[in-house]
């Protein structure tokens, strides 16, 4: 058997102090996608952390920002009263991912680090940059129906699977990192990757840290918003593309905040800054999204079978600020 | 293993066992000294294997043995030279990519799948093809065949018609994909002794598929399997990896379980092979059907031949007298294709019953009316008079309790802001097959019945059904009735597949429980008793504990008086988003044609699992391949989408509920076929109604609406 190492820590330190001792560590969390990595010989490490016991499933309110817990299950986060009332945006896309099963183990900091579902990066008998850097890329030219259309990389046109991180990212989360020297924040926007040359790499997280908590602050998009998911089945199907949308529209319809991300499109959560840009101080208006979409697939490039959500996306942009600013 | 007990007949005599796990399933027989076969596949589509070396396998900790080609273990019906099934261990050549070229056993399962990661295989690698489209394009000049060509009045009729339509429709592979994986737990005893807990349609087929292969005679061999977690088909033959485990468990002389992955089941349990059909169709202005031509290319492997009945029904639904059909099977370097649920019939519905639709929007006619326009009276195929046939009933049911009348006849005319709203019809037809079977019945002095047969229960309910028959015609309580199955040992019965379980079985229950009461009536007379007199009395006058007998049924010349076939209407209403071309499937109405409804819930049942398999057939199942390495992608339950709850919608299951007069005693059909052929013809004909666009490849996805104009 391939032989691991399973140990189960109660502290980030200890958590910390372990990783940092050995390369071959992972920490685990739900396992949800973790221990099908492993099935499949994807992941081989050779110690398995098992963080679930440490402390980090907080979900509340500290003074107007929003502090979410790295080990919150995703059922948690999505359910609990202040999510649904401050981030509602948070819990629509949460609760378009996975499956309920999923999302009851499922965590925050896991479905951050959740890596790409395509084929090619599952097989070990076909080629993946990401997989194993220099193999080449199976999807480029192969099935890509699944693939990025958005800053994609010679090596690698995968995409990030997560619907939460769409939202995270359109929300402006603050993504808190410890390692045994402290704590850094960096923006959720900057957390994940583009493949580039290096798409072993999905996120900026180093060898010897642990994500720890999410901040948001609390906003005023909690009325006007869409979590837009179009899926070939209705639940548990990743997604073709999705969009996050949330404005805040002022009394004369004019849009004063806007916020646009999509998923299922690039090697990361993509945000829409063009389109945001665009349509601030606008009205919310149909002619209005329109060139909101049409802005946001400047650049957008296909690879055959995903030619599609060239067209799917913007119309998806525009269905979901649509039904975002028809919210009465 | 308790009785299977029926306390009414809205119950299902194993749903008590299934709901609390203790129904027991092949994998779950722990039998003593189990030893665990895992297999090593192969990693090229097409070659030779040079090399394999399973040193380091053999070495590794647990492993009691590598079985492959190099060591050939003994099945003496695979030294004889020709045959087509996939004779593993007994060849060097590989076929298609994924195909077992090895086994490695260990005591556990854990060590078994190490283990055969460290066997290491060297090929010679040779041109391959796995693309189903391009093998029929380069098909063309040679000459293969499938079945005999069709033939009726004018060929390709519908070319000089008022009105024609030729259109080409596509479909990808389906994986049957149960939530049971596949697998065998093979015991060899000594003096060639043989115990096999199977997941098997036939439990008889399989014990002589396996005597066959081992020379040893049927009477050596017992095959269990109570309990299927579902097969729709996959489970009506023995695969050459059950064979594997056999020889394991010989060469060993051990148990050996052998249970497949997921992926597993993508590359050696059979798929629904591909299709590419094209009909033509010509009518006259009028609407009346002038000329149907329907040609067909379905896939099959290169190492042995598979056909079913795609191009079956073009030839007797419609009223019409000019018709030709034409089925070719065309060989990809893939893993043999098997019936899948409505076999070839599902296949070949779904694009004669899209072209019915095209045809009736050509003629701008609704196309119930055209429909029934064209229904026949007599089956001229055959020539004959159907047995019982109640299409027309069956549209005027299904088009009130859909709503048909909210339907516009011009497509894209219901639209609710985004949302397009269409409906869509079709019919489903399926040979009504009886077959031979029988059954033993013991009529017990305690007031119980007990009645035995080697038929299967996949998940149809056929226990509950056998019941529900014995128990009406013995007037027993059903919860006074036990009806084993899945066992080889009992009186032997046909595979359940072909919907014909329900006719075949369910007839040698009719007759045996009709020789039982004669026996209790002539018992009484002897023991001077009133020929109405409770078996009871008459077993306990007799001083008998039981009365047993066997009987075998099997159809008559009623066959060749009649065309028997079973009927379904499916009518769908769907929703279609215009900017993500996401369809909803909103309402399903099914109504069966079938002859009486023995068990009324079991026959729901039924129907509904047909829709939900339609679902997927239309909108969401795909197997895809990718043809530069072979490889199938999407291998996994995440990936191969079949439907969940949130895509199904509510679903109404009606019956016309007659007796068929010929057919069998009980005046029943099956339905199992008839629940989800055309139902993928009814969605797309809903989404062309909803939105102008026609897809003709399967399934609709939201890319495929978003790229149709």
């Amino acid at each position: 058997m391939i032989n691991f190492q399973y140990l189960r820590t109660t502290t980030s330190k200890s958590a910390l102090s372990l990783i940092s001792k050995d390369k071959n560590a992972k920490f685990l969390a739900g396992g949800t996608n973790l221990i099908d990595l492993m099935k499949r010989g994807v992941a081989t490490p050779e110690k398995l952390i098992d963080i679930n016991h440490v402390p980090l499933k907080q979900i509340e309110l500290v003074g107007d920002t929003i502090i979410i817990g790295a080990l919150a299950s995703n059922t948690a986060v999505a359910e609990h009263p202040l999510i649904k009332e401050k981030l509602p945006l948070l819990a629509m896309a949460l609760n378009a991912g996975a499956s309920a099963q999923l999302r009851n183990v499922a965590t925050v900091g896991g479905n951050m680090m959740q890596r790409t579902r395509c084929g090619y990066f599952y097989d070990t008998e076909m080629p993946c940059n990401k997989r194993q850097p220099g193999s080449g890329c199976g999807a480029i030219g192969g099935f890509n129906r699944m693939h990025a259309i958005f800053g994609t990389s010679e090596k690698c046109i995968a995409v990030h699977p997560s619907d939460m991180c769409v939202a995270l990212i359109a929300l402006d989360a603050i993504v808190v990192l410890a390692n045994p020297k402290g704590e850094r924040k960096i923006l959720f926007k900057d957390f994940h990757r583009l493949a580039g040359d290096t798409p072993q790499l999905d996120n900026n997280l180093k060898a010897d840290e642990m994500i720890i908590r999410l901040e948001i602050s609390v906003n005023q998009l909690a009325k006007n918003f869409h979590y837009l998911k179009v899926r070939d089945r209705a639940s548990y199907a990743f997604a073709l593309v999705s969009v996050a949308a949330a404005l805040e529209i002022s009394a004369d319809h004019k849009i004063t905040e806007v916020r646009l991300s999509m998923g299922g499109v690039a090697h990361k959560p993509w945000r829409l800054t063009a389109s945001e840009n665009f349509l601030k101080g606008k009205e919310a208006s149909a002619t209005n999204f329109e060139e909101a979409a049409k802005l946001a697939m400047k650049d957008a490039k296909g690879f055959g079978e995903n030619d599609f959500k060239i067209r799917m996306a913007p119309n998806s942009i525009i269905e979901a600020l649509t039904v975002a600013t028809s919210k009465a | 293993m308790e009785k299977r007990i029926l306390k009414d007949e809205n119950d299902r005599v194993d749903g008590i066992f299934k709901v609390t796990g203790k129904a027991k399933y092949f994998a779950e027989y722990a039998l003593p000294g189990l030893t665990y076969g895992v297999l090593v596949t192969s990693t090229i589509t097409k070659g030779k294997i040079t090399t394999l070396n399973t040193k380091a396998a053999e070495k590794a900790p647990g492993v009691m043995a590598v079985l492959s080609h190099l060591n050939k273990p003994s099945a003496p019906g695979y030294e004889q030279d020709g045959g087509s099934p996939l004779k593993i261990f007994y060849t060097d050549k590989i076929f298609y990519n994924g195909q077992p070229i090895a086994m490695v056993v260990a005591n556990t399962f854990e060590r078994a799948t190490y283990a055969a990661s460290l066997v290491e295989a060297t090929y010679t690698k040779e041109q391959f093809n796995t693309d189903f489209d391009k093998a029929v394009a380069d098909a063309k000049a040679k000459k293969l065949q499938g079945q005999p060509d069709y033939k009726r009045g004018v060929e390709d009729a519908y070319k000089t018609a008022e009105v024609k339509i030729e259109e080409k429709y596509h479909l990808p592979i389906e994986t049957h994909n149960p939530m049971e994986l596949h697998g065998m737990i093979a015991d060899w005893r000594p003096n060639n002794q043989l115990t096999v807990y199977a997941k098997t349609q036939g439990v008889k087929a399989t014990q002589g598929t396996i005597a066959n292969v081992f020379k040893i005679p049927n009477e050596n061999i017992r095959v269990n399997s109570e309990f299927v977690g579902g097969g729709f088909g996959m489970a009506l033959r023995t695969w050459p990896v059950e064979i594997a485990t056999i020889m394991a468990s010989k060469y060993l002389g051990k148990p050996v379980k052998l249970m497949l992955t997921r992926m597993q089941m993508f590359t050696m349990v059979g798929n629904r092979p591909a299709a590419i059909q094209t009909i033509g169709l010509g009518a006259k202005k009028d609407g009346t059907l002038t000329g149907i031509t329907h040609l067909a290319f379905g896939e099959t492997s290169v190492y042995e031949n598979f056909t079913e009945g795609v191009v079956n029904m073009a030839k007797f639904m419609y009223q019409c007298d000019n018709v030709n059909t034409q089925y070719t099977v065309v060989p990809v370097d893939l893993g043999v294709p098997i019936w899948m649920r409505g076999p070839g019939e599902a296949t070949g519905a779904f694009a004669l019953e899209s072209a019915i639709d095209e045809m009736a929007h050509a003629l701008d006619m609704d196309p119930l009316e055209f429909r029934i326009k064209n229904d026949p009276e007599r089956d001229q195929q055959r020539n004959l008079p159907f047995s019982d046939k109640n299409i027309k009933e069956a549209y005027r049911i299904g088009a009130q309790k859909i709503g048909w009348n909210e339907r516009k006849n011009k497509p894209g005319s219901l639209i609710e802001g985004q949302w397009k709203t269409g409906y869509g019809v079709s019919i489903g037809v399926f040979n009504a097959n009886r077959g031979r079977a029988s059954v033993k019945g013991i009529l017990k002095a305690d007031g119980s019945l007990v009645l035995q047969s080697a038929t299967s229960d996949i998940g149809p309910g056929t226990g509950t059904g056998m019941t529900l028959i014995a128990s009406k015609l013995m007037n027993i309580p059903a919860d006074r009735i036990t009806f084993e199955l899945g066992d080889s040992s009992l009186p032997p019965a046909p595979s359940q597949g072909g919907s014909a379980t329900l006719s075949t079985v369910g007839s040698a229950v009719n007759d045996v429980c009709v020789a039982l009461k004669s026996t209790i009536a002539e018992l009484a007379a002897n023991a001077n008793m009133d020929a109405t007199s409770n078996f009871v009395e008459v077993l306990k006058k007799n001083n008998l504990p039981s009365v047993e007998m066997t009987k075998q049924s099997q159809a008559g010349k009623e066959r060749e008086a009649y065309s028997m076939y079973s009927f379904s209407i499916h009518f769908v209403k769907v929703k279609v988003h215009g900017l993500t071309g996401v369809v909803k499937v909103d309402k399903i109405v099914s109504v069966g044609d079938s002859g009486t409804i023995i068990s009324p819930k079991t026959a729901r049942s039924q129907m509904v699992g047909g829709a939900v398999g339609g679902v997927g057939m239309a909108l969401t199942e795909e197997s895809v391949i990718d043809h530069r390495y072979g490889r199938y992608i999407n291998n996994n339950f995440a990936d191969y989408h079949v439907p969940v709850n949130a895509d199904i919608p509510e679903i109404e299951v009606h019956f016309i509920n007659k007796p068929d007069p010929y057919i069998n005693p009980m005046g029943a059909k099956g339905m199992g076929e008839i629940a989800l052929i055309g139902f993928s013809a009814a969605v797309a004909n809903a989404v062309f109604n909803a939105t102008g666009k026609r897809i003709r490849n399967l399934p609709i996805t939201p890319d495929k609406i978003l790229a149709s104009t």
